[in-house]
């Protein structure tokens, strides 16, 4: 297991978002957190990587293993967490005055690299691995905002490649884009699962089944189901996830 | 049908006509300093000192120095603190104290502009004399509220998805707000300060016991110095025709430098 959650409980001020979960997510595959609206999965997700208590008022309780550690031990900096564990957020957030290059680069220089040759490597090894490269390499230097809403995302996993994490989070990264971008985006996915152990949240049930090996399916804030996608999307144990998944409410 | 459109032309009518009532004393502003300005202006007037009283000639060679001297020491002292509490406030401040500073802010910012002179005369001339130090520190006490103002704004407008991709990037937030927030903010931030520049050139009344004026030129900051507005002020109610001209002339300098400004704040705002 590369992560193990144990018991993990959120709350935003009293509001409990999140009620016990607890599950392992296995190296090198796609795990997806699915489940309707509210029901706790992008928290979930932010508890990974120690960014729900950016929140004012919002609270954690239990145990996220990361290769046995806890990273909510009082010792552990959430800065080095988040530096391990890469994000990509659900509405394409580059920063949109930097340029395409400064976007990728900006987490190493930031970390103290300055030699120009090994960051111009690792920002085409970034882009090419997000498969960018050939759409910008002849305008690094133009600003981030300007790119398709479809290259924004691709651009933000580049930068979240940059700094080399062993994990990656997804929040719904597809839903605000176009069928064409969010299918590039899968086949992305599908292929970086040979490098790093990813996550996603979609509430799109084809996606999970696209893409994921692992499904954990959220009610409510409770884990019901969890297990491999292929088995749970034709056999689901519970009556909920039975519903959930042909569509019945959500 | 008939009453809806003219109701409809009166309405444009008024909006018209009010526009013109606020446009019409701005250019009649604008028509008289110039026109009447023009007149005093010559490479002399920019460059000579003032001329005895009864001779002609002479120029506002020292008032041009003066305003420089208050602006730049004004906005030395201005930015780092304006923008220091906007960015507390944007970013770090919560509870009480960062209430209290922004009330206190807010509070300052309607300061009339005597009464910063006055505190600057308390703090800094009733201990080491007038100086343009003086003047320069009562002028801050004017603008800080709006380079503050403009910085929190500013930050405020960046994106909340911007600052949490920094922050999951494993970026320290010190380092988030300094690299890659301030960097979106900039346009705001430089028009808040381009804003209160030309609030600062031209301020006459916090001045008038702190730099308090100078025949001669500034030896340095610690010397008393004169300025524009100190000398539109100075001339304009004097008995002597051509102190009269010359006020005129240094109101068109004042304003071609407070309008140059304000373009650049179109042109900043813009991006």
């Amino acid at each position: 297991m590369k992560i193990e959650v144990k018991e993990l409980s959120a709350w935003y001020g009293s509001h409990q978002v999140l009620r016990s979960v607890s599950m392992g997510i296995r190296e090198n595959m796609i795990t997806a957190i699915i489940g309707p609206s509210g029901c706790g999965k992008t928290t979930l997700l932010r508890c990974l990587n120690r960014m729900h208590e950016l929140v004012d008022g919002a609270r954690v309780e239990g145990e996220v293993l990361l290769d046995g550690e806890n990273i909510y031990d009082p010792s552990v900096d959430p800065v080095e967490v988040r530096r391990r564990i890469g994000m990509v957020f659900q509405k394409p957030n580059p920063f949109p005055h930097m340029s395409i290059f400064d976007n990728v680069a900006i987490g190493l220089k930031l970390a103290g690299v300055r030699d120009k040759r090994k960051l111009r490597e690792v920002v085409e090894d970034c882009l090419k691995k997000a498969a960018l490269w050939d759409e910008v390499k002849d305008k690094l230097d133009q600003p981030g905002g300007r790119l398709s809403g479809g290259q924004q995302q691709r651009l933000c996993i580049a930068r979240a490649l940059a700094t080399s994490p062993e994990v990656l989070l997804f929040d719904e990264p597809t839903s605000a884009l176009d069928p064409i971008s969010a299918m590039r985006i899968e086949n992305l996915m599908l292929s970086l699962k040979r490098e790093y152990t990813i996550v996603i949240v979609t509430h799109n049930i084809q996606q999970a089944a696209r893409v994921s090996d692992y499904t954990a399916f959220l009610y409510r804030g409770v884990l019901v189901e969890y297990g491999e996608t292929a088995v749970m999307f034709k056999t689901p144990r519970h009556k909920l996830t039975e519903e959930y998944l042909t569509g019945r409410f959500g | 049908m008939r009453l809806r459109k003219l109701a409809d032309r009166a309405f444009t009518l008024a909006c018209f006509a009010s526009v013109l009532l606020v446009l019409a004393p701005l250019f009649s502003i604008v028509y008289t300093v110039a026109s009447r300005g023009a007149r005093a202006l010559s490479i002399t007037f920019i460059t000579s000192l003032p001329a005895p009283v009864g001779e002609a000639g002479g120029g506002v060679a020292n008032a041009i120095q003066g305003t420089v001297m208050l602006t730049l020491l004004s906005m030395g002292i201005t930015l780092p603190i304006g923008v220091a509490s906007g960015i507390y406030l944007a970013e770090y401040g919560r509870g009480r104290l960062a209430d209290l500073v922004a009330v206190a802010r807010d509070t300052l910012a309607g300061t009339p502009s005597i009464v910063a002179g006055v505190f600057s005369y308390m703090l800094i001339v009733s201990r080491w004399g007038f100086s343009a130090l003086a003047g320069a520190v009562a002028l801050s006490v004017l603008v800080i509220p709006v380079v503050s103002k403009a910085t929190e704004e500013a930050l405020k407008m960046v994106p909340r998805e911007v600052k949490e991709a920094g922050l999951a990037l494993g970026l320290r937030r010190w380092r988030v707000v300094a690299y890659i927030l301030l960097k979106e903010a900039k346009a705001g931030i430089l028009a808040g300060a381009l804003l209160s520049m030309a609030r600062v050139a031209g301020e006459t009344a916090p001045l008038l016991f702190t730099s308090f004026g100078n025949q001669g030129y500034a030896g340095g900051f610690l010397d008393p110095c004169s300025a524009l507005p100190l000398v539109i002020y100075v001339y304009a109610t004097s008995p002597y025709e051509e102190w009269h001209t010359q006020a005129w002339g240094a109101a068109l300098l004042l304003m071609l430098a407070v309008l140059s400004i304000n373009l650049a704040v179109r042109r900043v705002v813009r991006g």
